[in-house]
C-alpha cells in the first residue's frame, strides 16, 4: 500500500508537468488549428529565463540591494520568467506563424520544428554546452507520513500547478478576452467580422501558453534542476501526446490528460520491468486512442476549444 | 576568348588539384585526429580532451615539432565534434580518415560511441586510441583499434567487492540507461560479478531507464522497496546529480556507488551537498596525487582554472602513447597506409609505458593492464583517493 501511495505521489508531481506543457499545445491548437511543435523549446528557454532571473535575485540580496526571503525569491521567480517567457512566446507567434497563417497546415508544422531548433541552437552558442545548475531556492524538506516520503516541493509543485490550471480557467470563462478565445475557437472565419482582432488574440494564445511553460520550468528546475539546451525536447514530445490524449483544443482535457499520462508512466515502471515502461505506457495511450481517436475529452468534428 | 577561359579555368583547376594533394600528404607535417563530444549531453568531456590534447601541442611546438627518426615534423591535431551521438561519431572518424588524412584518431571518448566509431578505424586500417571507453567491445577483435583505460570487466568485480567490504552489503541495487554502451555493459558485468559472491538473485532490482529521462522516482521507489543495500549506478555527471538528488527526497539513506563516468568536477556542482561521502571507481585521484601526476594537475589548473577529470588525464597518456609509438616508428614515409601500418604496430609492442594514470602494458587485443582507484567524494567535493585494486 505504501508503495502504491508512494507511486501516487510521484506521478502527481510528474504529471503536473506534462499538464502544465500540454495545456499550451492546446490552447494554441483551439484558436490557430496548428500545434506549436517549438513548444517545448519555449519550456526550456523559460527554464534558463527563470535561471537569470533567480540567480540575479538571490545575487542582489546577497549584495544587500534589497532582502528578500528566498521563497519570495521563487514567486517572483515565477513570475517574471512567466511574463518574459510571454513575450518570447509572442514573438515567435509573430515572426513564425503569423506570415504563415494563410499557408498549408504542414508549413506551419515545419515552422514550429525550425524555430524549436534555433532556439535550442541559439542557446548553445550564447550560454555554451555545459550545464547550468538551477538556485535551489527551496529547502528540501522531507515529510515521512506512513512510509511515503513526501517533500514540500512535491506539495508545491503540485498545488501551484493546479492553481495556475485554476486562474487560466478562470481566465477563459470570465473574462472578455477569454470569451473572444472561445469564440475564436467556435469560428475562426467569422469572428473577426465582429471586430475581434485575430492577431491579439493569437498573439495573447501565445502569450499565455508560454508562461504555463515557463511556470512548469520553474518548477521543474526546483525537482530536477540540471538544465541544458534540449531539455525541453522529450518532455516537449510527450506533452503533446498528453494534449492529443486530451482531445486537441481541449483544456479540460490537456490538463486531465497530463496527468493520467504521468500516472501510466510512473505505474508502468514501478508494476514492470522499468525497461519496458515507454513502451507498455505508450502502447496503452494508443490502444486508448483507437477506441477514441478524438481524444478523451476532444470533440467529433469541432475539435475546437471546449470547457 | 572562350576557349581561352576555358584552358585557364582547366589550368586552375589542375593547379588546385596539385596543390591539394601536397596539403595531403605534406612531407614534414604530421596530423593527428581527435574525435571528441564538443557539444551534446558531456560537453566537459570534450572540453577536457581538448585541453589535454592543446597542453600537449604545446610541448611538442616548444621543442620546434616531434622528432621521429632524426627529423623534426610539426603536429597538427584536427579536431571534429561528435556531439556525443553514435552517428556523429562515425561520421567524425570517415572524415579524419579519408579528408584530413590523419596518421592516427585520438578518441572518441564515451563507449556508445567509441565501440562504432572503432569499427570505422578498423575498417579503414587506421590506428585509433580510445583515452576513456571501457567497454569491451571497442577493441574486441580490432586489431587498429587500443585504449587507455582499464576495462569493464575489471571495474563491475573493483566496485562489487569494494561494496561487499566497506559496508558489508550482501543485496545490491542496479540504475543505468539500457540505451547506452557504457552504463549497460558495466551494471551487468557488476551483476555477474556480484551474484558470483552473494548468489543467485542478490542483485534485489536492476532498474533501468533511457537516455535523456530526469524522473527516476518509480525505479528508486521500487529500489528502496526492494530492500537494497546499496545502489549502484554507471551514470554520467549530469544524471548523477538527479539520481542522488531524488533518492533523498524517497528517503533512501544508504550508500550509493558509482563507476568511473562519475569523475568530473561538474558532478560536484550540480550535485551540490547530496553527493558528499560517495565512492566511485576510477582511472586516478586528483587529490593527494604525487609526481607527474600532480605536475599535469597543476599545470592544468593553473592554465584552465579547475582539477581535470580523470577525461584529461587519460588524454593527456594517450597523446604521449601515440607519441611514442611514433617515434618507435623510426621513420615517416609520407606513405599514409605504411605510415598508419607502422604506428599501429609500434602501438602493440610498448611495454611499460609510465603514464600519469598508471603503468600500462598492452594486451594483444589493445587493451592496458593497469590498476584502478576508489575515490570518496569528501565534504568539501574534492575526490580523495580512498584504496587501490590492482589486478
Amino acid at each position: 500500500m505504501t508503495y502504491f501511495l508512494q507511486n501516487f505521489v510521484n506521478a502527481l508531481q510528474w504529471g503536473s508537468f506534462y499538464a502544465l506543457i500540454a495545456l499550451g499545445y492546446s490552447m494554441v491548437y483551439g484558436v490557430l488549428l496548428l500545434f506549436n511543435f517549438a513548444h517545448g523549446d519555449i519550456f526550456m528557454v523559460g527554464s534558463y529565463i527563470g535561471f537569470f532571473v533567480a540567480t540575479g535575485l538571490v545575487g542582489l540580496s546577497a549584495v544587500g540591494v534589497i532582502t528578500l526571503p528566498y521563497w519570495l525569491i521563487l514567486v517572483l521567480t515565477i513570475l517574471i520568467s512567466m511574463i518574459l517567457t510571454a513575450f518570447v512566446g509572442m514573438l515567435v507567434e509573430r515572426v513564425g506563424y503569423r506570415p504563415l497563417r494563410d499557408a498549408p497546415r504542414a508549413s506551419a508544422a515545419i515552422t514550429g520544428l525550425m524555430i524549436g531548433v534555433i532556439l535550442e541552437t541559439l542557446n548553445l552558442i550564447m550560454l555554451g554546452a555545459e550545464r547550468y545548475k538551477f538556485p535551489e531556492l527551496l529547502q528540501t524538506e522531507i515529510y515521512e507520513l506512513g512510509g511515503v516520503s513526501v517533500t514540500n516541493k512535491k506539495i508545491m509543485i503540485v498545488f501551484v500547478s493546479l492553481l495556475l490550471m485554476y486562474l487560466l480557467n478562470l481566465f477563459v470563462m470570465k473574462t472578455k478576452w477569454g470569451m473572444a478565445m472561445r469564440a475564436m475557437a467556435y469560428d475562426f472565419a467569422v469572428v473577426p467580422l465582429m471586430g475581434i482582432p485575430l492577431n491579439t488574440i493569437a498573439a495573447l494564445t501565445f502569450g499565455l501558453g508560454s508562461a504555463l511553460a515557463a511556470a512548469a520550468s520553474i518548477l521543474f528546475g526546483t525537482a530536477y534542476p540540471v538544465m541544458d539546451p534540449y531539455m525541453g525536447v522529450t518532455i516537449g514530445w510527450k506533452a503533446f501526446v498528453a494534449a492529443i490524449l486530451g482531445g486537441r483544443g481541449s483544456i479540460v482535457g490537456a490538463a486531465v490528460a497530463g496527468f493520467i499520462l504521468g500516472f501510466i508512466e510512473i505505474f508502468s515502471a514501478s508494476v514492470f520491468p522499468s525497461t519496458y515502461r515507454d513502451l507498455i505506457a505508450y502502447s496503452i495511450i494508443l490502444f486508448i486512442l483507437v477506441f477514441r481517436p478524438h481524444g478523451l475529452f476532444g470533440q467529433e468534428h469541432t475539435s475546437k476549444l471546449r470547457l | 576568348m572562350n576557349k581561352r577561359i576555358l584552358v585557364s579555368i582547366l589550368l586552375l583547376l589542375v593547379l588546385s588539384v596539385l596543390l591539394a594533394a601536397c596539403g595531403g600528404g605534406g612531407n614534414d607535417v604530421i596530423r593527428i585526429g581527435i574525435n571528441a563530444p564538443l557539444t551534446g549531453d558531456n560537453p566537459k568531456v570534450g572540453e577536457g580532451t581538448k585541453y589535454a590534447a592543446e597542453m600537449w601541442l604545446e610541448d611538442i611546438n616548444a621543442a620546434g615539432g616531434l622528432e621521429v627518426g632524426g627529423k623534426m615534423y610539426q603536429v597538427e591535431l584536427v579536431t571534429e565534434d561528435n556531439e556525443y551521438k553514435a552517428e556523429s561519431a562515425t561520421k567524425a572518424n570517415t572524415k579524419l580518415i579519408t579528408q584530413d588524412e590523419v596518421l592516427l584518431i585520438i578518441g572518441p571518448q564515451s563507449s556508445q560511441q567509441a565501440v562504432p566509431a572503432g569499427g570505422v578505424a578498423n575498417d579503414n586500417k587506421t590506428p585509433m586510441i580510445s583515452p576513456w571507453s571501457t567497454n569491451p567491445n571497442t577493441t574486441l577483435n580490432r586489431p587498429w583499434v587500443f585504449r587507455t583505460p582499464f576495462l569493464d570487466p575489471f571495474q563491475g568485480p573493483v566496485v562489487a567487492n569494494f561494496a561487499t567490504e566497506q559496508f558489508g552489503a550482501t543485496k545490491a541495487a542496479v540504475l543505468y540507461d539500457v540505451a547506452s554502451d557504457y552504463p549497460k555493459g558495466l551494471a551487468e558485468f557488476f551483476k555477474a560479478a556480484w551474484e558470483e559472491n552473494h548468489g543467485a538473485g542478490s542483485v534485489v532490482a536492476f532498474e533501468s531507464f533511457t537516455t535523456k529521462d530526469q524522473d527516476f522516482s518509480a525505479q528508486l521507489t521500487k529500489i528502496k522497496e526492494s530492500g537494497a543495500d546499496f545502489i549502484f549506478t554507471p551514470q554520467y555527471y549530469s544524471e548523477v546529480p538527479l539520481i542522488v538528488q531524488q533518492a533523498h527526497e524517497l528517503g533512501w539513506d544508504k550508500p550509493i556507488v558509482g563507476s568511473d563516468s562519475w569523475g568530473s568536477a561538474e558532478l560536484v556542482n550540480l550535485c551540490g551537498d547530496d553527493c558528499d561521502g560517495l565512492f566511485f571507481s576510477t582511472h586516478y585521484a586528483a587529490a593527494g596525487a604525487t609526481g607527474a601526476t600532480k605536475a599535469f594537475i597543476d599545470r592544468y589548473n593553473e592554465k584552465y582554472g579547475y582539477v581535470p577529470d580523470d577525461v584529461g588525464a587519460l588524454t593527456w597518456d594517450t597523446l604521449l602513447l601515440a607519441q611514442q609509438a611514433i617515434q618507435d616508428c623510426g621513420e615517416i614515409t609520407g606513405d599514409l597506409a605504411v605510415d598508419r601500418q607502422c604506428v599501429r604496430d609500434a602501438l602493440a609492442n610498448i611495454k611499460d609505458f609510465h603514464g600519469i594514470t598508471g603503468d600500462m602494458t598492452f594486451t594483444p587485443e589493445g587493451d592496458p593492464i593497469k590498476c584502478a582507484v576508489i575515490v570518496r567524494i569528501s565534504d568539501a567535493g574534492e575526490f580523495e583517493f580512498f584504496e587501490q585494486v590492482c589486478p
